[in-house]
């Protein structure tokens, strides 16, 4: 590949936009020619659907689509961590079969990792796939699975050997998700949404042609995919704000981003809503008692810390330095936030906080806080867990001794 | 799996970044330049002042060694680095005096650097007029001359509105009556810049500073005895002793509060810079130590300790950062933002300092183990400008809350 400079890249997607761009195009239509094209995913390969752009060049192209409020390839959801992971170690037929579809958002997919026994040791699954002739049957429960109830495709993490040691004889799947032997039942939390499911397979059916990389890389495989995940699918954008703009692409879109982003509502309650805090403390007349201002102004130096220690992490990144402690510390730090946030809230609230629904304080919302942060320090890794790869991986403090190196049949299990 | 699935920039979504507003002129790196100099200080301070020197000098009645603060002086133009050029300084500002007290503070330097160049030098620069700043500064530049800021009576109070000494107009003159206490370095100061009122005024009204010979008469210096060694205090007795007027006295606090912001943040700097070595021992002992047959630092009871530890200590390293760019570039919010730093930066040195005796067991409450001269050095910190307590209630003040 040439090197490319941004101003051409710029002139050429704006050239390209401005022979194509129809916003009374249907939404599938436009992202195949977007496919088609490449600029939908302008860092992919040539090969597939992309144009071989370095990823520092993406952000030039977005701004292009985001100036005349053209529409991109779709990106809700696990799609992407699916792409990804398909493009690295898919065959060719899965790539054909599955990404344009991912793309265009005609396919919903999920992905199929956690199981109840579980959790923060996710190489410890126990769904088994078995080999039967050309397919594979599938026995076992995921857990936590976004969407699954109107998902097409699932990312599957199931164990093909019993007698290699845990991380050895797993292996990884497309599973069908519409099919008999898949049972998908909602999972409703403790805040009373029902975000997720839990997913049982009997004797479902996996064709041999959709095992993703070797029988046994089932783990390599699916670190693929974390990694994505964690790299937030390589830094692409949230779609942009399309204000008044009108057309039936942006119909279409709307509907789209409700569907993928239903699951989501109480995300923001899960962080604390810091932004609240000091109205909250005006309004309650918190702000008087010289208890509570000491509990707030703790909360402000937390979360403003935690703001500045992201931005620091991110300031060293864009100079080249190498990444210092400060960039682990994020997660972490968003669930002492969190917790501290609700502790606030809740404090300020007074006895109102007794109260839940529509006729609570906020509509709801202080209620809904403190019943969605204790999600925080577990989803996407424990506290614990993130203390020991903090302690592990930034201080150099040794892992502790093991007892699950054998044989996985002879692990202790729950 | 999507609750594992869920990425970081989600979860930190409302706290990252829709809450506040974009912050354009502070910086969140250091340049180059900044880091060379930080890498010159270590050097220096890890030569000039290993643990045997900071034990020797504390128990010296002066606290410091005149050869170091010579060399320090000479060699790398501390005392002077925020003072502009035209009064004898370096020209640099906040960040560049953050840098150095955060490396004095991780090598615990025993000399009068807080007090000179923190406290006294930016009290000048703040209140002085042009002649005094022309007439004082350049001794307090090159290091010849030390002083200090008495703003502490023995109420204990950082706030200036608690100030009780009076200054009576006299001639062109004043004459000071009144007594100061926990002056940092006021045993040693050549001169003193002395915080008082006008007669017969309360509260925020009749502030202003004042300079003072230490060896004027009516000045009764007397060392106290401090709980940490490596920060000398002093009491200081004023008996009607003539002083003269820093600046102009429509000014009121202003120029003292302005100083004392200023320190808080300076202060904060040295407290992570202390914390630093503090933690750095403690994670270094965790994978030497062995009981039970492994290296209690595989424990997770002390790793975990650690990571929390490591977090705190990042936290309150960016509110210092912060607060010290802010106010390099005099954005309208930093003296919120040094109260904000002094709190983070307090709790956590005397957490970790505590922590790090904890990991080091029995041995880290000996005398002869290092570790309590930071910790004392926390604690001492901590109540030094105010308590977290007091710097909290202010930042909400000083946001309007």
């Amino acid at each position: 590949m040439s090197k490319v400079s941004e101003t051409d890249v710029r002139a050429e997607v704006r050239a390209w936009l401005a022979a194509n761009w129809d916003p009374e195009m249907s939404l599938v239509a436009w992202r195949n020619k977007l496919v088609d094209s490449g600029w939908g995913m302008p860092h992919w390969p040539e090969a597939w659907y992309g144009r071989g752009l370095p990823l520092g060049l993406v952000r030039a192209v977005e701004e292009e689509f985001a100036r005349i409020g053209a529409v991109g390839v779709a990106k809700s959801g696990v799609r992407l961590l699916a792409a990804a992971t398909l493009l690295e170690h898919g065959t060719d037929r899965q790539k054909e079969r599955f990404l344009r579809r991912i793309l265009t958002g005609e396919d919903t997919w999920c992905q199929l990792f956690s199981e109840p026994g579980s959790g923060s040791d996710l190489a410890g699954a126990t769904t088994r796939a078995d080999l039967h002739g050309d397919y594979w049957l599938i026995n076992g429960q995921k857990v936590w699975t976004t969407s699954a109830h109107h998902a097409d495709h699932g990312l599957l993490l199931a164990r093909t050997d019993w007698d290699a040691p845990k991380h050895e004889g797993l292996s990884y799947f497309v599973i069908d998700i519409k099919q008999p032997g898949v049972d998908v039942q909602p999972l409703k939390q403790m805040n009373g949404h029902a975000s997720f499911n839990q997913v049982f397979f009997t004797d479902a059916h996996v064709p041999a042609e959709n095992l993703v990389g070797r029988i046994g890389e089932g783990w390599k495989v699916a670190m693929t995919t974390l990694a994505h995940e964690r790299r937030g699918a390589d830094g692409l954008s949230a779609p942009a704000k399309r204000g008044a703009r009108t057309g039936r692409i942006y119909v279409e879109e709307r509907r789209e981003l409700e569907t993928a982003n239903q699951p989501y509502t109480w995300y923001p309650q899960r962080a604390g809503r810091v932004d609240l805090i000091l109205d909250r403390a005006k309004e309650t007349g918190a702000n008087t008692d010289p208890h509570v201002r000491q509990e707030i102004a703790k909360l402000m130096i937390l979360a403003k810390s935690a703001e500045w220690t992201a931005r620091r992490a991110r300031a060293a990144q864009q100079q080249g330095r190498p990444q210092g402690p400060e960039g682990s510390l994020g997660k972490l730090a968003a669930s002492h936030v969190a917790r501290a946030a609700a502790h606030v809230h809740t404090l300020m609230t007074g006895a109102d906080a007794l109260l839940t629904g529509p006729g609570s304080p906020r509509d709801g919302i202080i209620a809904e806080i403190l019943v969605s942060v204790p999600a925080i320090s577990i989803a996407g890794g424990t506290d614990e867990i993130q203390r020991n790869i903090i302690a592990e991986r930034v201080l150099g403090l040794p892992k502790e001794p093991r007892f699950d190196t054998g044989p996985f049949r002879q692990v202790r299990k729950n | 799996m999507d609750l594992v699935a869920e990425n970081i920039s989600r979860a930190m979504s409302v706290s990252d970044e829709s809450q506040f507003e974009p912050a354009r002129r502070i910086q969140f790196a250091f340049t180059d330049e900044q880091e060379q100099f930080r890498a010159a200080i270590r050097r220096f301070l890890q030569e000039k002042s290993p643990p045997t020197e900071v034990r020797r000098l504390m128990d010296t009645a002066t606290g410091y060694d005149p050869e170091i603060w010579r060399q320090l002086s000479e060699q790398l133009a501390l005392p002077g680095i925020h003072i502009p050029e035209q009064y004898g300084g370096a020209g640099f500002g906040m960040v560049e005096l953050c840098i150095v007290t955060e490396e004095m503070g991780r090598a615990l330097l025993c000399a009068p650097y807080f007090s000179t160049a923190v406290l006294a030098t930016n009290a000048i620069l703040n209140a002085g007029t042009e002649a005094q700043k022309s007439s004082l500064l350049p001794d307090l530049a090159s290091g010849v001359r030390l002083a200090a800021l008495a703003v502490t009576e023995p109420n204990g109070q950082w706030d200036p509105q608690a100030i009780e000494l009076v200054a009576t107009p006299v001639a062109e003159d004043f004459l000071l009556e009144g007594a100061k206490s926990y002056v940092v370095d006021g045993h040693v100061a050549d001169l003193l810049v002395v915080a008082g009122r006008a007669p017969g005024t309360a509260g925020g009204e009749g502030l202003a500073l004042f300079t003072v010979r230490a060896d004027a008469s009516g000045v009764d210096r007397r060392l106290l005895e401090s709980m940490d060694a490596t920060r000398k205090i002093a009491r200081i007795e004023f008996h009607g002793a003539q002083a003269q007027l820093l600046g102009d006295v429509n000014d009121g606090a202003k120029p003292l509060v302005r100083t004392l912001d200023q320190a808080a943040i300076a202060l904060a700097n040295e407290m992570v810079g202390g914390a630093q070595a503090v933690f750095d021992a403690a994670v270094n002992y965790a994978k030497l130590r062995v009981q039970f047959g492994r290296t209690i630092g595989s424990f997770q009871a002390i790793k975990h300790k650690c990571a929390d530890m490591l977090l705190e200590m990042e936290l309150a390293k960016s509110a210092a950062y912060y607060a010290a760019q802010a106010a390099a570039a005099d954005d309208p919010e930093w003296p919120a933002l040094a109260c904000l730093a002094k709190a983070a930066a307090s709790e956590m040195y005397l957490h970790i300092a505590a922590e790090c005796i904890q990991i080091h067991g029995g041995i880290g409450f000996t005398w002869d183990h290092d570790t309590h001269l930071w910790f004392k050095r926390a604690k001492s910190s901590q109540v030094f400008l105010g308590q977290p307590y007091y710097h909290r209630e202010l930042l909400l003040q000083r946001w309007g809350v």
